[in-house]
């Protein structure tokens, strides 16, 4: 199998357009290919296909709960706990779990003497695979409101998506922290996405500064195309890095995704040009 | 204090153009940028830096050889799957390491220790209209609300010191821990969409966070003219929702034009469409307060 992400530094580049163009002209010209939608806070990648739910699973973490009658308020799970999630006042007699900040290390667990601490799941979110015209399949990590770190989630989507199918096509979330790294980590190549402005420069920037550090290797589409200025463009031949494809800005684009619907569904020439752009990938990565 | 949080669910809809444009509307503000992975309004502002705090957001864990004797124990115990045996090596992945300390607590030979990531940074200055506070996230850290809790606070002091009454929170994409870190004891939320489907839904998702810490949020609808039709809906869902639509600005490549002369959209076209509008809607934020 080979994994694709789709990943940008700034937010609303287009790595959801990108991503279900890629997946949709790939399932069209009977590629084996999974979609897995990685942007666990804000998942939408489904929005743009007939699905069938096929099975769901739930994402949870474990949680300290602590037994008072066993609990001598000694404080030593307090002294463990990295993350502030235990607070004590043995005068009083007071111990209080607050589970939103605790990361389920169980380093508590370890520190109890005295049997006190046991451990609950607390729902973190789902893993949800559907079918998609009955044939492939697309695969959405959701965190519930309130969570606080996706990648659990993500984790967990990543592990859903197998080694079966011949391409694996991973949205990341936004950003350039922890839960894009887990996304880039299983992935053999990387499209960033990005748009001409100065803001999506800087982004790529840092996007760039970070997966230099993984040691992947990736490429550049540039959304928007016309927008903004030519820096991008001019950067990206000075550092060397691949142009993969650029997407003039067109009102009509802009409306296509709007209404949940696909470019390359609606115009042959964008399917064609989504599919080579996979196919390249593919015959990189595999030389 | 008046503080005032923009956040968005899904990225991109104008988060920062609008930010912006309010930070430099009326009288002088303190703008924090929030959005500490991907930080954009020094671009506009290119503030004055005038202090630099280092942000050790977490520590990873680091092996020492000489007292390793490779007994796997930390193995047993890591919940993050971040450490392995290879070549008859514990090896630790620094990029799974959640920081937790365990296996440094618990290791029988004290060979493990744990070091700083110390790349990450904090900058605070001034710039045209007031004092501006922003983070900076080394690649790969720890997505972490802390370092925006740091911004804040920082933002915060400056408010005080320099009576700066109006904090502006630029906030990051998203509904997890730094976008709540952004929104915990804001007054106002003010929540950003565009009118197509990832929009609304992205929505419902980012007002379901700002109600859970107890706030009603406003709405703004950007480029809502792109498609009328989503727009409606989301109007019709700010509706039955009794969430307020604060204003709908249209599609204009003027914010485009303005972020390339480093400039917000209202000081390059005050008297532009989107700059009006733009205004109206500060207003009544604003007044909302009295």
């Amino acid at each position: 199998m080979i994994k694709i992400a789709i990943a940008s530094g700034k937010g609303g580049t287009g790595k959801t357009f990108v991503a279900t163009n890629i997946f949709y002209s790939l399932i069209r010209n009977n590629v084996d290919a999974v979609l897995t939608d990685c942007d666990a806070e804000a998942p939408n990648d489904a929005a743009f296909f007939e699905t069938v739910p096929a099975c769901s699973l739930d994402v949870s973490q474990p949680v300290p709960v602590i037994d008072l009658d066993k609990c001598t308020f000694c404080g030593r799970c307090y002294e463990y706990c990295n993350y502030n999630a235990i607070f004590i006042l043995p005068q009083q007699k007071v111990i209080k779990v607050f589970d939103e900040l605790c990361h389920g290390c169980g380093a508590c667990s370890v520190a109890c003497g005295y049997g006190a601490i046991a451990e609950k799941p607390v729902n973190l979110g789902t893993v949800t695979t559907f079918s998609v015209n009955g044939q492939s399949t697309l695969i959405e990590a959701r965190t519930s409101i309130g969570t606080m770190s996706p990648v659990a989630v993500i984790k967990a989507a990543i592990r859903q998506t197998g080694e079966k199918a011949r391409v694996a096509i991973l949205d990341a979330p936004p950003g350039t922290s922890c839960p894009f790294i887990q996304t880039v980590a299983p992935s053999d190549y990387v499209i960033l996405v990005t748009e001409p402005t100065p803001f999506g420069l800087s982004d790529l920037k840092q996007s760039v500064s970070t997966l230099r550090t993984t040691g992947k290797p990736f490429g550049v589409v540039i959304n928007r195309s016309g927008l903004g200025n030519n820096d991008v463009h001019v950067w990206l031949k000075e550092s060397n890095i691949p142009l993969l494809m650029e997407i003039p800005f067109e009102e009509e684009t802009a409306r296509v995704y709007s209404t949940g619907n696909l470019l390359a569904a609606m115009n042959v020439k964008y399917m064609d040009a989504f599919f080579n752009l996979a196919v390249r990938i593919m015959q990189t990565v595999n030389s | 204090m008046k503080q005032v949080a923009v956040i968005s669910g899904k990225g991109g809809t104008g988060k920062s153009s609008i930010s912006a444009a309010f930070a430099t509307l009326n009288h002088p503000v303190v703008i924090a940028d929030c959005d500490v992975d991907a930080a954009n309004l020094y671009l506009l502002f290119n503030p004055s830096h005038e202090e630099e705090q280092v942000y050790a957001g977490s520590h990873k864990a680091v092996i020492d050889y000489n007292l390793c004797t490779a007994c796997g124990l930390c193995i047993d115990h890591c919940r993050f799957d971040a450490i392995s045996l290879r070549e008859r090596r514990i090896t630790i992945d620094p990029i799974a390491c959640d920081g937790c300390y365990l296996c440094s607590r618990i290791c029988p030979e004290n060979a493990i220790t744990m070091a700083p990531e110390d790349r990450s940074r904090l900058y605070s200055g001034s710039f045209r209209n007031g004092r501006m506070v922003y983070g900076r996230l080394a690649p790969g850290e720890e997505n972490s609300g802390k370092l925006v809790s740091l911004v804040r606070e920082k933002a915060r002091q400056l408010s005080e010191k320099h009576k700066l009454e109006t904090i502006i929170l630029d906030g990051p994409p998203g509904i997890g821990c730094p976008v709540i870190s952004t929104i915990t004891g804001a007054d106002k939320i003010i929540i950003v969409t565009e009118p197509t489907v990832s929009g609304l839904h992205d929505l419902e998702r980012a007002a379901g966070i700002a109600e859970k810490s107890g706030r009603k949020p406003y709405v703004i609808i950007n480029k809502w003219d792109l498609n009328r039709i989503m727009a409606d809906k989301i109007c019709d869902w700010c509706r039955e929702n009794d969430i307020p639509v604060a204003g709908m600005l249209p599609f204009d490549r003027l914010v485009v034009q303005a972020m390339l002369q480093g400039k917000a959209v209202t000081e390059l076209a005050p008297d532009s469409d989107t700059g009006i509008e733009l205004k109206k809607i500060w207003n009544k934020i604003l007044t909302d307060y009295e």
